[in-house]
C-alpha cells in the first residue's frame, strides 16, 4: 500500500481544485456541480463547500446523479441497488461539472453522461476528477480538472477515504491480493 | 445483490429483505416516473413475453409499460385468438415463445399454481401476474408500498382485507406481504367468503363489517369475484352492497380517517360507493401508479445474473 495523498496533500489538492473551478466559471451564476454516486459525491460535497467559501455564493445548484440504470455492464448483468438522484434545479442551458473521486476506465463517465442527458440538453459538461488513472481509459473521456495523476496496473486500486464516512481523509495505492 | 429467488411466482417465497429490497429499487424507478424523459436503457438487451391466459387491463398494461421503460423489447400474447385453442398446451405454448429468444416470462392463469409448474420446465424468469385464485404478487407488493408511503412503517398498523377473500389472489397475496411486513391483519366479509382455517394464516375474522372498519387504518376493498363463483354464496348484489359495501356514511361515522384502497377493476355501488372510491382517503389511482414502478423494480432485481444453484 502507497499513500498519493496524504490529509494536508489533499486538503491542498481540492483548494486547488476549487479555485480551478472559480476561475472558469466566476460568479457560477450559470454552473452547477454535479457529483456521481456513490463515492463522488463525498469529493462533490467538499468541492461544492468550498466553491460557495471562495465566491461567497450562499446558493449553488448542486445535486447527486445515480448510474445505476446506464451502466453497461449487461451482459454480467450484476444488480446494483441505485442510490439518490437528487437534481432540484434545471440543467438546460447550464454549464455541468460532473465530479467523481476516481477516473479509470472512462465508463462511469460515460453512463453519467447518458444519465445526465436524460434530464435536459446542458450548454456544457465538464469533468472534475480527484485522481486520473492515466493510460487505463477505454473510452475517449478525458478531465477538465485533475486533482493528481497516476500510472497504475490493472491488478492495483485506487481508494479515497474521506472523513466523513471513513474516519481519515487520505488517497491510497493498494495492490489487489 | 438481487433477490433470493429466481422467479417472483408467489409472496409466500419471499423474505423480508427481498421485499424491502423491491420497494427500495421502486422508490428509485418512481423518480424516473417523474422525469420528463420516463424511461431508462437498463434492460436493453433483454426481451419479456407477457403470456396473459385470463382477462387484464391494469396489470398487463402496467407491466408492458414498466418492461418499456426499462429499455426492453416487448411481446404480448393472449390466449384468446391463439393456438390455444387449437388444443396446444401450456409448456408448447411456452417453450414456442421462448424459442423465439425471450429472457423473460410474465404470466397471467386462470389455473391455480401455473406458473409454479411451468417454473419446472422452462428456464427463463417467471413472473407471476396472477395464478387463479392463488397468488398475485405485484399486486400484494405494490399494496404494500402504497399503504406503506400513506402511513410509514406497517410494523404493528391495523390493515382490513374486506370482501370475497374466497376467490381473491390478492387477499392471500395481501396477507403473506403484510405478515411479512409486520401488519395486524382482519379478513371481513359474509361467512360464505371468507374460506375456512384462514386464520392459521395469522389473521383476524371479522363479519361485521362496520366492526372491521373500526379497527383498522387501512381497508383493502376486493371485488366480488362473480366469475369465479359457481354456486350462489349471497343472495343478490343489492343485499350484498347494503350489508359489505363500503359507503361515506359508514366512513363518516369511524372515529378516525383511514385509508380506503381497491385493487381494480372497481364495481361501484356493490363492494364500494363511488362517494368512497373518488373520496380524499381513497389511494386507488396511486396503487396504480406505484404499480408500474414496482413491477419495474420486480423485472430489474429478477433480471440479474445468478450464481448457478
Amino acid at each position: 500500500m502507497k499513500t498519493l495523498l496524504n490529509k494536508d496533500q489533499l486538503n491542498i489538492t481540492l483548494q486547488r481544485l476549487a479555485h480551478q473551478l472559480v476561475e472558469n466559471h466566476l460568479s457560477f451564476k450559470n454552473t452547477a456541480i454535479i457529483g456521481i454516486q456513490p463515492r463522488g459525491i463525498l469529493l462533490s460535497d467538499r468541492i461544492a463547500g468550498l466553491v460557495k467559501q471562495i465566491t461567497g455564493n450562499k446558493h449553488i445548484d448542486y445535486g447527486t446523479l445515480d448510474i445505476t440504470f446506464y451502466r453497461d455492464d449487461v451482459q454480467s448483468r450484476n444488480i446494483h441497488i441505485p442510490a439518490d438522484t437528487n437534481m432540484p434545479f434545471t440543467i438546460e442551458g447550464k454549464q455541468v461539472i460532473l465530479v467523481d473521486d476516481v477516473l479509470y476506465t472512462g465508463r462511469t463517465i460515460r453512463s453519467a453522461m447518458d444519465a445526465l442527458l436524460d434530464f435536459g440538453r446542458p450548454e456544457k459538461v465538464e469533468l472534475l476528477t480527484l485522481i486520473d488513472r492515466r493510460f487505463s481509459r477505454e473510452l475517449p473521456i478525458q478531465p477538465d480538472y485533475i486533482g493528481h495523476t497516476v500510472d497504475t496496473i490493472l491488478t492495483q486500486r485506487v481508494i479515497v477515504y474521506w472523513k466523513e464516512k471513513d474516519g481519515k481523509d487520505e488517497v491510497v495505492l493498494i495492490d489487489k491480493v | 445483490m438481487s433477490l433470493s429467488v429466481k422467479h417472483l411466482l408467489g409472496i409466500k417465497e419471499l423474505n423480508v429483505t427481498d421485499i424491502e429490497q423491491i420497494f427500495q429499487t421502486a422508490d428509485k424507478f418512481k423518480q424516473v416516473l417523474q422525469r420528463q424523459t420516463k424511461k431508462v436503457p437498463t434492460l436493453r438487451d433483454i426481451t419479456v413475453a407477457n403470456i396473459f391466459f385470463e382477462n387484464s387491463t391494469r396489470t398487463r398494461l402496467s407491466f408492458e409499460l414498466a418492461e418499456k421503460r426499462l429499455g426492453a423489447d416487448v411481446v404480448n400474447f393472449s390466449a384468446s385468438g391463439s393456438s390455444v385453442s387449437k388444443g396446444e398446451t401450456l409448456v408448447d405454448t411456452v417453450n414456442n415463445i421462448l424459442a423465439m429468444k425471450v429472457d423473460m416470462v410474465v404470466m397471467r392463469h386462470s389455473a391455480s399454481g401455473a406458473p409454479w409448474f411451468l417454473a419446472n420446465h422452462i428456464d427463463a424468469s417467471i413472473v407471476n401476474a396472477g395464478d387463479g385464485i392463488n397468488e398475485h404478487p405485484t399486486q400484494a407488493l405494490l399494496d404494500a408500498y402504497s399503504m406503506r408511503e400513506k402511513i410509514g412503517d406497517l410494523k404493528g398498523k391495523h390493515i382490513t382485507i374486506l370482501g370475497d377473500i374466497m376467490h381473491s389472489r390478492v387477499a392471500l397475496s395481501n396477507i403473506y406481504c403484510l405478515n411479512k411486513l409486520g401488519a395486524k391483519v382482519t379478513v371481513a366479509g359474509p361467512p360464505t367468503l371468507i374460506p375456512k382455517h384462514i386464520e392459521s394464516l395469522g389473521v383476524r375474522v371479522e363479519y361485521n363489517i362496520k366492526k372491521a372498519l373500526e379497527w383498522c387504518d387501512v381497508a383493502n376493498v376486493l371485488r366480488i369475484q362473480l366469475e369465479r363463483q359457481h354456486k350462489p354464496l349471497f343472495s343478490t348484489l343489492r343485499e350484498y352492497a347494503l350489508y359489505y359495501g363500503v359507503n361515506k356514511q359508514m366512513l363518516d361515522s369511524l372515529k378516525k380517517d383511514i385509508v380506503i384502497m381497491h385493487p381494480g377493476p372497481i364495481n361501484r355501488g356493490v363492494e364500494i360507493n363511488s362517494d368512497v372510491a373518488d373520496s380524499k382517503q381513497s389511494i386507488i389511482l396511486d396503487q396504480v401508479e406505484n404499480g408500474v414502478a414496482i413491477r419495474m423494480a420486480v423485472i430489474y432485481l429478477l433480471s440479474g445474473k445468478r450464481e448457478l444453484e
